[in-house]
């Protein structure tokens, strides 16, 4: 067997003073759903872009299934297909010639069923020899979904895939990953909308400033660090003493009291009516990966090297001034 | 010739083609325009050879200065479009070879330059009688002039990060070399020291041997013009390879 679909060993990458990747390592095996989660320039790009060869890493190794991104480039691009984030497209031609051109690139002849099959999943056949120029943003990002499937990859890296698309085709995005996920293709995603990783996503790295800080399946991360609680605001006193261990109150007067199962729901209600407390609001909420993302980008001290580019853009702000 | 490097010579090949009126049409326009200045201009002046009128002497400079400036543009604005659109994201994901890129868009830029030289040939020909070429030299120098081009234009394409950092390398290094290649006058007319500077020059040695393939004379013997060329177009090419196979510029 190969090994895992991207593995990712020590892999470093610097500009200058900053330090985009600072020693990454993971692995994704066959058939995951992965998300990759991290504030703006964390470095996600950066390594999915070495996944690629776009970036060639200072240090480091970087494998799709088994085959080195740089020694075997021509192997590991044919097992990869990346849909880079910013939008991006060739205003000389239509849908299909794009898709029929990258198909050949990779060295195939246009495989026609299965570029039709792709402008009708991502609803685009109507577009189909429409020029590119003339397609709205959201339909642009589409065809990059179908150009990175188009030599149909066992391993599919989507950058931000819905940013500016709207609900309903990110629905239709997702429906169509979730089969080819289903069909054995694995996946790597990055979003900034949290609960769509939590929805879709089997595990979970998280990066900040060229670093992986968490890396776990996503029910541990969401039980290490997110907990399900008992929101109440009350008519008037105060909790219990027996509720009021382990409790916070907020700003706003919501007191957070944490449950583990339904049940601890019903004690903690019974509780407060035998303290003969009234409760004036209440909901209980679900553990969220939010909570888990801003813990874990709160708890990590930011290296002190990172800080050098701050200082460095001292000098280019005076050349402004003057 | 893998199916990758097929595609993308098909898609550079359609990319000027779809804009033929822009690529191809105007500089045959713009050559015929200087054909009929300056022969109008300068015909009762100048004599380059004994028996070759100046408006003869001048079609093969300007179809090879016409062939030059066309495969240099090819190549250079097709990446610096792909580079500032971003779209060369597409070719660099592929598993294409640094020879299959090289060969594309040399091949696409020479496909140009033999199209526009051929329909200022043509598009002349009832205008100005010219004899019939020497296919062996007029194919050896259309080529080698156009694959110098070629690669130069992919190494400004891959160097250049601005529009106005291509316009300088094309305003201020391929126009005036072109130009001063001998395109409107015999540099056996030239001072010695301008003779001497258009010897340095690897343009000349082009559009020289390019004009023996129709008069069979030229101020430099074609196989010296021939060997310099191929030369010029041996090392720009390999220049050209090492640059894609570093990635510089392009996979950062």
């Amino acid at each position: 067997m190969a090994g895992p679909a991207v593995e990712v060993r020590d892999a470093s990458k610097s500009y200058g003073a900053l330090r985009a990747l600072d020693g990454v390592s993971l692995a994704v095996e066959e058939g995951e759903f992965f998300a990759l989660l991290g504030p703006n320039g964390a470095g996600k790009t950066t390594l999915i872009s070495a996944l690629g060869g776009l970036v060639r890493p200072d240090a480091g190794t970087l494998r799709v299934m088994g085959r080195d991104v740089a020694a075997e480039y021509q192997d590991a691009r044919r097992l990869l297909g990346i849909v880079p984030q910013e939008v991006v497209f060739d205003p000389f031609f239509t849908v299909r010639e794009t898709l029929e051109l990258q198909a050949g690139y990779f060295g195939l002849r246009g495989d026609r069923p299965w570029i039709d099959e792709l402008l009708e999943r991502l609803a685009l056949a109507s577009k189909a020899d429409a020029n590119m120029r003339s397609l709205s943003g959201g339909m642009k990002r589409r065809v990059m979904v179908a150009q990175a499937l188009v030599h149909r990859p066992p391993v599919i890296v989507l950058d931000e895939p819905t940013a500016g698309v709207d609900v309903e085709l990110r629905q239709t995005l997702w429906q169509f990953v979730r089969e080819l996920n289903a069909a054995g293709h694995t996946i790597v995603l990055t979003t900034h909308y949290l609960e769509e990783a939590q929805n879709l996503c089997s595990r979970i790295a998280m990066m900040k400033a060229g670093r992986i800080v968490a890396l776990d399946s996503t029910k541990r991360l969401l039980d290490a660090f997110s907990e399900r609680v008992l929101r109440v605001k009350l008519e008037s006193g105060d909790l219990p003493p027996a509720l009021a261990a382990g409790s916070a109150v907020d700003a706003a007067g919501w007191h957070r009291i944490p449950v583990d199962s339904a049940a601890e729901v019903e004690s903690a209600l019974a509780r407060l009516r035998e303290a003969g407390i009234r409760v004036s609001h209440l909901e209980v909420a679900e553990p969220e990966l939010e909570e888990v993302f801003v813990k874990i980008m709160a708890r990590q001290e930011t290296p002190a090297r990172v800080a050098a580019p701050a200082a460095r853009a001292r000098p280019a702000a005076r050349e402004e001034a003057a | 010739m893998t199916r990758g490097f097929r595609t993308l010579l098909r898609k550079e090949v359609m990319r000027f083609w779809k804009v033929s009126f822009q690529t191809v049409a105007a500089p045959v326009l713009s050559a015929l325009l200087f054909l009929v200045i300056f022969s109008h201009a300068l015909s009762r002046h100048v004599e380059a050879y004994p028996g070759v009128g100046y408006a003869q002497f001048l079609v093969p400079g300007l179809a090879m200065m016409a062939m030059l400036q066309n495969a240099f543009a090819n190549s250079s604005s097709s990446l610096i479009q792909s580079k500032i659109t971003g779209n060369v994201v597409f070719i660099l994901l592929a598993p294409l070879t640094p020879g299959d890129l090289f060969a594309a868009y040399l091949l696409a830029a020479v496909a140009r330059a033999v199209l526009v030289g051929a329909c200022v040939v043509l598009a002349v020909a009832w205008l100005v009688p010219l004899p019939m070429p020497n296919l062996f030299w007029l194919v050896a120098f259309g080529f080698t002039g156009a694959g110098i081009l070629g690669a130069l234009g992919i190494i400004a394409g891959i160097w250049a990060e601005k529009f106005d950092q291509l316009a300088a390398f094309q305003n201020f290094l391929v126009m005036p070399l072109t130009f001063l290649a001998g395109v409107f006058y015999s540099i056996e007319s030239l001072p010695p020291f301008w003779q001497a500077a258009s010897h340095l020059n690897p343009f000349f040695y082009a559009i020289d041997g390019f004009r023996y393939a129709f008069f069979g004379r030229a101020d430099v013997s074609p196989w010296a013009s021939l060997a310099i060329a191929s030369g010029t177009f041996c090392a720009l090419s390999w220049l050209t390879l090492h640059l894609l196979r570093s990635g510089y510029k392009l996979r950062h």
